[in-house]
């Protein structure tokens, strides 16, 4: 309950500072409408698919999983400042829990991440998408999980390292053979067998194949159940770790 | 209020491949009574923050035990953060908030209910005279502002204690006084203020009682006028020309209540005595018996500073 009321408090507070400079919505979502726009017309000749709707299926599941990567992953950025500002030190010497401090801060960017999510899904709806709802609350149920993990892990990464000019390198190092490994751009079905079978330790790459089960309507396929289970035991291991940070940071 | 045991830090640093252990904190004990303000003066990397932020639990200390309005430091660390409030050195304040929403927050922080917490933030800004301010953007505010809404902050759930780490560096020196008279009100209010400085003038206009720290050890503790008495006597300075300092120090040399006599580079006169009251009448008569001419006498008090010297053999203003 006191976890609940306090996460509940942190989350307020972090969603009215972003309210306060909506820009963000539009830097967000500004890439992946690039590459819907710009990226997603090559993929009909290049995936031999028989209709722009159905290489649709495939491209958007992926570019929304990098959404919910790369959103998750830069959140350390704010953290970093607020660490400067003070605000963190101010936080830890009230008695509020310190899950709670990480958690009010990655649900706001879940719920941003979904807000971008929603926006992509209505304008790849415009190109002809079509997919089920029930099926499509699942998939963003998966993109708030990675969401989840990506944000805590950049929080705890940025509590350690303290500074932006070690947490960008660091991210990136990590964010580009996670995003070549996971088939976001081209499904890994075109890749020699031994990218595949390095692919099979990325655990994206289960998330980007369960998404993209969801998209196709194919529910009962493996890959769902798979995909959500590894992203939600990373994302609570990573929600425990980010926490410890909160409570054992020095300055 | 405050009672510590040997209460120790020491970090790990790395500095290219050399990893080296620096004791921040070499077994501090410590006694700070119910209402004063104890002040902890010390150059900058005496060990003063690591004490204090050690004291409000941000840090874990390595070894030793303390005793903070009650609560157990090691064991109760959650208790301790309900009874006390801490304002950090580099602010707490964010840029794009204002002081209200600040307040707001941080007294909910502490469990306090909506309606109180905007009840207490309102309290909070009229007496630190923010009022004004109230709904602006902390990033309008001058430096004076906003180290008044930290320490509003620091004190919204109305802690016993309240940890204030260099309340005044960097401010004015308007501004100054002004924090000073604020520190004083929270005591007249009956809160225990623990600040640290390294301001001299600071620490002994401001404080009750205070500790001298330098290379993570207490070196001395007590109130100012006590910390200068244990500094035997006083110095009369006497301004001669380079022609009569010769007669006048074989004249004073011999005087019973000199202790102590040193010739100034180009004429004149510094003088250990007891108790400088009695000696200028004293050494006054016997220059003018003399028909030495006097151009200034001046009598130093030992400073806080004579004691940091006294107690490291370096003088604080150097450090």
């Amino acid at each position: 309950m006191k976890l609940a009321r306090e996460t509940w408090l942190i989350f307020q507070r972090q969603t009215q500072l972003l309210l306060r400079n909506p820009v963000w919505v539009v830097v967000g979502v500004f890439q992946p409408v690039m590459y819907l726009l710009l990226f997603a017309p090559l993929l009909k000749p290049a995936l031999n698919a028989p209709t722009q709707a159905e290489a649709y299926k495939v491209f958007v599941p992926g570019v929304l999983v990098l959404l919910a990567i790369f959103g998750g992953l830069f959140q350390g950025f704010g953290l970093i400042a607020e660490l400067r500002a003070g605000i963190i030190e101010r936080s830890r010497v009230t008695p509020v829990s310190r899950l709670a401090l990480l958690l009010g801060r990655s649900m706001r960017d879940v719920v941003s991440l979904l807000v971008q999510a929603v926006i992509i899904t209505l304008l790849a709806l415009l190109f002809d998408l079509r997919v089920f709802i029930g099926d499509l609350l699942l998939a963003y149920l998966m993109l708030a999980l990675i969401a989840l993990m990506t944000s805590a892990v950049s929080y705890g990464v940025a509590l350690k390292v303290k500074s932006e000019d070690a947490l960008a390198p660091l991210m990136n190092t990590v964010a580009q053979p996670v995003l070549l490994l996971s088939g976001i751009l081209l499904p890994l079905t075109f890749a020699p067998g031994w990218l595949q079978g390095v692919a099979v330790w990325n655990p994206f790459s289960w998330a980007v194949d369960g998404t993209r089960a969801l998209f196709a309507g194919d529910l009962g396929n493996d890959k769902v159940w798979q995909g959500l289970a590894i992203i939600a035991v990373l994302a609570a291991a990573g929600v425990g770790w980010a926490a410890r940070q909160f409570a054992r940071s020095v300055r | 209020m405050i009672e510590t045991r040997g209460l120790r830090k020491s970090f790990r640093s790395r500095a290219g491949r050399d990893k080296k252990t620096v004791d921040a904190v070499r077994g501090v004990d410590l006694n700070v009574a119910e209402g004063e303000i104890f002040g902890f003066l010390g150059p900058n990397g005496a060990g003063k923050t690591t004490t204090l932020r050690m004291l409000a639990t941000l840090i874990e200390p390595d070894g030793g035990a303390a005793t903070i309005a009650g609560a157990d430091l090691l064991r109760q660390p959650a208790e301790v953060r309900r009874r006390i409030g801490y304002v950090a050195q580099g602010g707490s304040t964010w840029d794009e908030s204002t002081a209200r929403e600040e307040l707001v927050l941080h007294a909910r922080m502490y469990g306090i209910r909506k309606a109180d917490a905007h009840r207490r933030a309102e309290r909070a800004l009229a007496a630190f005279q923010l009022t004004e301010y109230a709904d602006r953007k902390c990033k309008t505010y001058s430096g004076g502002q906003r180290r008044r809404v930290d320490i509003a902050l620091g004190i919204i759930h109305e802690p016993r204690i309240v940890f204030l780490d260099e309340p005044t560096s960097g401010l004015d020196p308007q501004s100054r006084a002004h924090m000073w008279d604020e520190i004083r009100r929270l005591r007249s209010e009956g809160m225990t203020v623990f600040i640290t400085t390294h301001y001299l003038d600071e620490a002994d206009a401001l404080c009750d009682r205070i500790a001298i720290m330098d290379h993570g050890e207490v070196v001395a503790e007590g109130t100012p006028a006590e910390l200068k008495r244990e500094i035997s006597g006083e110095v009369v300075v006497v301004g001669l020309d380079a022609a009569a300092t010769p007669d006048a120090a074989q004249l004073l040399d011999s005087e019973p209540y000199v202790n102590k006599l040193e010739t100034v580079d180009g004429g004149g006169l510094r003088l250990h005595v007891d108790e400088g009251a009695t000696a200028i009448p004293q050494i006054l008569r016997r220059i003018d018996h003399a028909g030495l001419a006097l151009s200034s006498i001046e009598l130093h008090r030992p400073s806080l500073d004579d004691v940091f010297l006294t107690k490291t053999g370096r003088s604080l203003r150097e450090s």
